[in-house]
């Protein structure tokens, strides 16, 4: 799958590049560490700009295309920002049999954006994610931390204006 | 630990602290669980209220706990309450006002509030002398055996002392001081435990081929990237016994002669990494990890590594070049990782459950596991049961425990009163079991022989209202996602397939398409290089074989049986039916509906968007699917 690769420039500050350089630091001697790595500079940023993995590819000392191909290979590697809010459904089995299908439409629907894709006041991003593994709340969507099970598309509404702040 | 003699000591002290030895008869102990499921579904409040309720009541012979998952989801948050001498009584659909009732009334009162109990919750009726139905009788528990998830639910998953207090480590002590390494593979060997990741090899012979292997390092890797939707099992035992993989993986690692361990968790599970962090650190401490354990001679340590999304990452080459750092593509086999695989190393790579299994068998013996199960498929197997199904949950039952009493039994049957239509087993890798051979005996060999598979073993229930094309084609789109891209029957051949299901939902397929579906899936599984397209095309080769007449009812009558695919089905309101409130009509989006106030109303099929909003607010039942 096509990543969306974000065209927001990119904002780093000097303390998170500190951070980042730190973990490179604490993990340069072994490459085999460098989706740890990554995953740290996500937690940092938010997302994984090309700005940082050139730094990533510079501190552990491994060509920018290998950081690359790791970044795009795997689904949690973000190439773009997400919202303040990341509304997450999950389309695993039970769920999609449950009808988180229709969850996810109408949510699409509500804020106008589909998959991966952010609000243009950067306040919500929306993702359909695998299994959460709470398949007995099925169907469930996440709003950051927050949970929600047995969902049906007339709750969206009520649930997404919880987040009005 | 240096010694087994201190390791009993611990285990002595942890064992009269949890009141396990019948020092303290009016010891209480209240446990919440607080696996993912839980805490979603609020278990946290219900902690917290419990340990206030008791503190303000100056109960201080009660302890309150965390544990892991108890194992019915529906059912949560689950408080139970263990009494010395007394059947455990277990509370379901806690909140926290019940929680603050349950302490007033069981606590204080000593009175279960009997209510609340999962066993009225389900609906069992308490037998003659007693005064709620305990657990272990309900329909779902009874028929379970629990050898991988035996603590789960009963221990605190952060505290390395209850581990002890239910034999934890007792089984690596056993194995360091009393067998060796070739000892140890005889008793895996021996008692016929196989991969419960899906595959269903021989653990011992996984053992056996990697032992004789030299090299200056060898690695144990605990496959934790559960990524079938639908399967949880992994999870729960991580987030509610993460001591016993530790356990097992170091018991693996005296066995092949490795030093050095792997857990590749996928990152979708924090609060499982979370534990079994805290788990390896406790280890670490306390001296069950490190060097010389038990004063042997043999060091052992261990790190997680976490997954970042990528399903193929649960193949085993692939996970190992995962953890390498790189894009986690399969490699060819041969060489196998038993004799080249992490870090080009001969490498023992089990799943979760499987080692979940291990110190159990060293404790109790190969003939105790050989015992149950059947000829060919030993032991328990843990199921997550989902979907269209009453009791959802994980139950851990011995293998040959046939799919009705599942379903029907455990399960509770269907919701609605629907008809069960097929079980769905193995995830994506996975086939159906259709309602006509719901008597199968459930192992490895008799899912193998109606071209099905074990899988990791979610098991999703589905009833009339389920499409078999639309599942397939779910399924496939799954793997067109998750396919690495590294081979090209794969990488194309399933993009292929999902083309050809969509044509037919759709309701552009013609009789030659279904040929060519099974002609196309046939060259899939010889030809892709690793087990995820090698298994991708099994839902629609099983969907096909057990339902072929819906594919028939897609392409010829063009005609969706279940009702699921939108393009096949048309909205209809039943005169009869229909009372004129026009509620529909004011509901409908685009106007699709016309009629006069308390006359039956019509729906425009040419405009009509199939939102099926309409259905939805009709109060008398008079929209329908045609």
């Amino acid at each position: 799958m096509q990543k969306k690769i974000s065209s927001i420039p990119f904002k780093g500050t000097a303390e998170q590049a500190a951070q980042l350089q730190k973990v490179i630091d604490a993990n340069k001697s072994d490459r085999s560490r460098l989706m740890m790595v990554m995953q740290q500079a996500q937690d940092i940023y938010g997302y994984l700009p090309f700005e940082v993995q050139q730094m990533i590819a510079d501190g552990m000392d491994v060509p920018l295309e290998k950081v690359f191909g790791v970044s795009t290979f795997y689904a949690q590697f973000a190439l773009s920002p997400k919202g303040k809010y990341n509304v997450s459904v999950c389309l695993g089995t039970a769920c999609y049999v449950k009808g988180s299908g229709a969850v996810l439409q109408k949510i699409s629907e509500t804020l106008g954006i589909s998959p991966d894709e952010c609000t243009p006041d950067g306040k919500f991003s929306l993702s359909a994610c695998r299994c959460v593994g709470a398949c007995g709340l099925a169907p469930v969507m996440t709003i950051n931390d927050d949970v929600y099970g047995r969902m049906t598309p007339d709750q969206v509404a009520g649930i997404l204006a919880k987040y009005a702040d | 630990m240096k010694s087994l003699a201190e390791l009993q000591a611990v285990r002595e002290k942890a064992r009269n602290r949890m009141a396990l030895n019948g020092n303290a008869p009016d010891h209480v102990r209240v446990v919440v669980g607080l696996a993912t499921c839980g805490i979603a579904a609020g278990a946290r409040p219900v902690l917290d209220t419990i340990t206030q309720e008791v503190e303000k009541n100056h109960l201080t012979n009660v302890t309150v706990s965390q544990t892991g998952c108890i194992g019915m989801c529906q059912f949560e948050p689950i408080v139970e309450v263990l009494v010395p001498g007394k059947e455990k009584v277990t509370y379901g659909k806690v909140n926290a006002e019940k929680a603050a009732r349950i302490v007033a009334e069981h606590l204080v009162g000593g009175k279960p509030v009997a209510e609340y109990t999962i066993g009225s919750l389900m609906g069992n009726k308490p037998a003659q002398d007693e005064t709620v139905t305990p657990l272990k009788n309900t329909d779902f528990y009874k028929k379970q055996v629990r050898v991988a998830l035996r603590n789960c639910g009963f221990i605190d998953p952060e505290s390395l002392d209850d581990y002890i207090a239910c034999d934890g480590y007792q089984a690596l002590a056993k194995c360091l001081t009393e067998y060796t390494p070739d000892q140890v593979i005889k008793i895996i060997t021996d008692s016929g435990l196989r991969g419960r990741g899906g595959g269903g090899f021989p653990t011992g012979r996984k053992w056996a081929l990697c032992a004789p292997n030299k090299a200056p390092q060898k690695y144990v890797v605990c496959n934790a990237d559960e990524g079938d939707p639908g399967a949880f099992m992994d999870r729960s035992v991580l987030e509610g016994d993460p001591h016993c993989i530790i356990e097992a993986m170091a018991i693996a690692g005296y066995a092949i002669g490795a030093t050095k361990g792997f857990v590749y968790v996928r990152a979708e599970y924090p609060i499982a990494v979370r534990r079994l962090q805290i788990a390896i650190d406790a280890a670490r401490e306390a001296g069950l990890l490190g060097k010389n354990l038990f004063n042997s001679g043999f060091d052992f340590d261990m790190e997680i590594r976490l997954g970042a999304g990528a399903f193929v990452c649960g193949e085993e080459t692939a996970l190992m070049t995962s953890i390498e750092g790189n894009r986690g593509e399969p490699r060819p086999r041969p060489p196998y990782p038993a004799v080249k695989g992490l870090f080009a190393s001969p490498t023992v790579e089990n799943n979760v459950e499987t080692f979940a299994n291990v110190p159990q068998i060293i404790l109790k013996g190969a003939e105790w596991f050989s015992s149950m199960g059947t000829e060919r498929s030993k032991g328990t197997k843990v199921f997550a049961l989902g979907g269209k199904i009453n009791h959802t949950g994980l139950v851990e039952i011995p293998m040959g425990t046939t799919l009705r009493d599942i379903v029907e039994e455990i399960g509770g049957g269907i919701p609605n009163g629907k008809k069960f239509k097929a079980a769905q087993t193995g995830g994506p890798s996975g086939g159906c079991i259709p309602a006509s051979l719901i008597d199968t005996e459930v192992d490895y060999d008799n899912l193998t022989a109606i071209g099905c598979m074990m899988g990791s073993g979610g098991l999703i229930v589905m009833d009339e209202d389920t499409c078999m094309v639309d599942m397939a084609k779910f399924f496939l789109e799954f793997t067109v996602d998750e396919s690495c891209g590294k081979c090209t029957p794969c990488r194309v051949g399933t993009k292929r397939l999902y083309e050809k299901l969509e044509k037919i939902t759709s309701g552009n397929g013609t009789l030659e398409d279904i040929d060519e579906l099974e002609e196309l899936c046939m060259y899939i599984k010889q030809n892709s290089l690793c087990g995820l397209g090698q298994t991708a095309p099994n839902p629609v080769l099983a969907t096909i074989r057990f339902f072929r007449d819906e594919y028939v009812a897609h392409v010829v009558d063009k005609k969706c049986p279940a009702g699921v695919c939108k393009a096949l089905l048309n909205y209809y309101i039943d005169p009869e039916k229909c009372k004129g409130c026009t509620a529909c009509a004011r509901k409908c989006p685009v106007g699709a509906i016309s009629g006069t106030v308390k006359n039956p109303h019509t729906i425009d099929t040419s405009v009509c968007i199939k939102c099926g909003a309409c259905m939805e607010t009709c109060k008398f039942n008079a929209i329908k699917k045609v």
